[in-house]
């Protein structure tokens, strides 16, 4: 029986963006569904009742949730090709730790450069460059922050890529300036199909945030 | 060669805790490291630079950190009485819970602290009514799925000791917040943390927490 797979989600989330990622890495065919975040489907709301949130990655009728949740899922049952996570459990560890990073830190961080409305975008910078040049450091001389391999961690910041161009226009700083080795990791991970197939355009995230903005009384 | 194991930790805190229960479920000799957490040491700060928090495990001189990463390092690394289960989806639905549960505890404790140290009796009911906005989310999971209270201690019940510390500081408080009449479900699984051999293994020796935290709100308290 062939495998049934859907995928819930919202085009400008770098969330939702890691589980295509994924899918594409295993070569896996999906029925993508996009969401109205304002107005979400019953079928979003009953896959996922505790937050009610994107992505969702609904395989053969059963829902997962939470974006590195369902890559790990994804890397388990298709284990056969492309493994995003390596074998030693020590190295597996470490991945696990770095992908937490990114979604402790990142996000949050970033949000304040963009939709700040009480004057933090220069801390959110600060915090985020902090953070980037953390993670530059973590990649050191390796192509990928899996190694010689595109991998978990890859797959957990490689979408934030997308919004690059809208956290610099706001914050006023050049991401190439301060990370150049991570900006060439971000552009090696473009190279690959899976990659670029998956990420938004970046301007059309900028048109998007400009969008949320002005709906936010913030521009 | 033997294997060395060391835990950096915290005998209060139910992060290094976790990391104690599963280490002894597959029974692996440590030795560990009480923590001074105003005084970090410097290896804590060499091992997790990062975070420069507790719980650390170096295994063989090589250290993880954040206790839901380490804990699945154990069970891969001493694979008999698995923590997780084997099959992707259920093992999938227990990271799910487990990351559910630690966010929630950290909407309630900041909440169960407010109303612990606050001074002012409104402050203290504003505290328990945010916690138990958050219990409640917690006890309508519970009643809804069966990810725990089950039978083994497995990684979602690990997890999920943590509710401990909040029937901990109702002790300390002289105040309800977890009650079994509001959430019936939630109180049922702190029994099994209480009663449970198994269980209880999960929570330090309850009369020194009540203590610590007796004392810390007695100093808390004399400082204002």
């Amino acid at each position: 029986m062939a495998d049934e797979i859907v995928l819930l989600s919202y085009w400008p989330s770098m969330f939702g963006m890691r589980v295509r990622v994924a899918l594409a890495e295993k070569g896996l065919k999906y029925e993508y569904r996009e969401e109205d975040l304002r107005n979400k489907s019953p079928l979003l709301l009953m896959m996922n009742p505790v937050h009610k949130k994107i992505p969702v990655l609904i395989h053969n009728g059963k829902p997962i949730s939470e974006s590195m949740i369902i890559v790990e899922y994804i890397d388990e049952v298709w284990n056969h090709k492309s493994p995003l996570l390596p074998t030693d459990p020590y190295q597996r560890a470490q991945a696990r730790f770095w992908a937490d990073y990114v979604d402790k830190k990142l996000f949050d961080i970033g949000k304040k450069i963009i939709w700040s409305t009480k004057g933090e975008e220069e801390t959110g910078k600060k915090e985020f460059i902090e953070c980037l040049k953390l993670l530059e450091g973590e990649l050191g001389d390796n192509p990928y922050f899996g190694g010689e391999n595109f991998g978990f961690v890859d797959v957990s910041l490689v979408t934030f890529s997308c919004w690059f161009h809208t956290y610099e226009s706001y914050g006023n700083f050049s991401i190439e300036t301060e990370c150049p080795k991570l900006v060439a990791w971000t552009k090696r991970c473009l190279e690959k199909e899976s990659v670029s197939s998956s990420l938004a355009d970046p301007h059309k995230i900028h048109d998007f945030a400009s969008g949320m903005r002005k709906r936010l009384g913030i521009e | 060669m033997a294997e060395e194991v060391k835990l950096f930790g915290k005998w209060i805190s139910p992060f290094s805790r976790r990391i104690e229960v599963a280490l002894k479920l597959k029974g692996v000799e440590y030795e560990y490291i009480e923590e001074d957490l105003f005084n970090k040491s410097p290896a804590l700060l060499n091992y997790n630079p990062v975070h420069k928090k507790i719980p650390v495990l170096v295994h063989n001189g090589k250290p993880i950190a954040e206790s839901l990463v380490i804990m699945e390092y154990i069970d891969e690394t001493w694979k008999h009485n698995p923590i997780l289960p084997i099959d992707p989806f259920e093992k999938a639905m227990a990271r799910f819970w487990a990351k559910f549960i630690d966010d929630k505890f950290w909407a309630i404790w900041p909440a169960v602290k407010k109303a612990m140290t606050s001074g002012g009796e409104k402050e203290r009911e504003e505290g328990i009514e945010e916690a138990q906005l958050h219990l409640n989310t917690l006890e309508t999971q519970l009643k809804e799925k069966k990810f725990f209270g089950g039978e083994r201690l497995g990684f979602v019940e690990i997890s999920a000791s943590l509710i401990i510390w909040v029937v901990v500081s109702q002790e300390v408080m002289g105040v309800e917040i977890l009650t079994q009449e509001k959430f019936p479900a939630l109180h049922k699984l702190t029994q099994k943390f209480v009663d449970d051999d198994v269980f209880k293994q999960c929570v330090p020796p309850w009369e020194p927490l009540v203590a610590y935290f007796k004392d810390q709100l007695g100093a808390l308290a004399a400082s204002k």
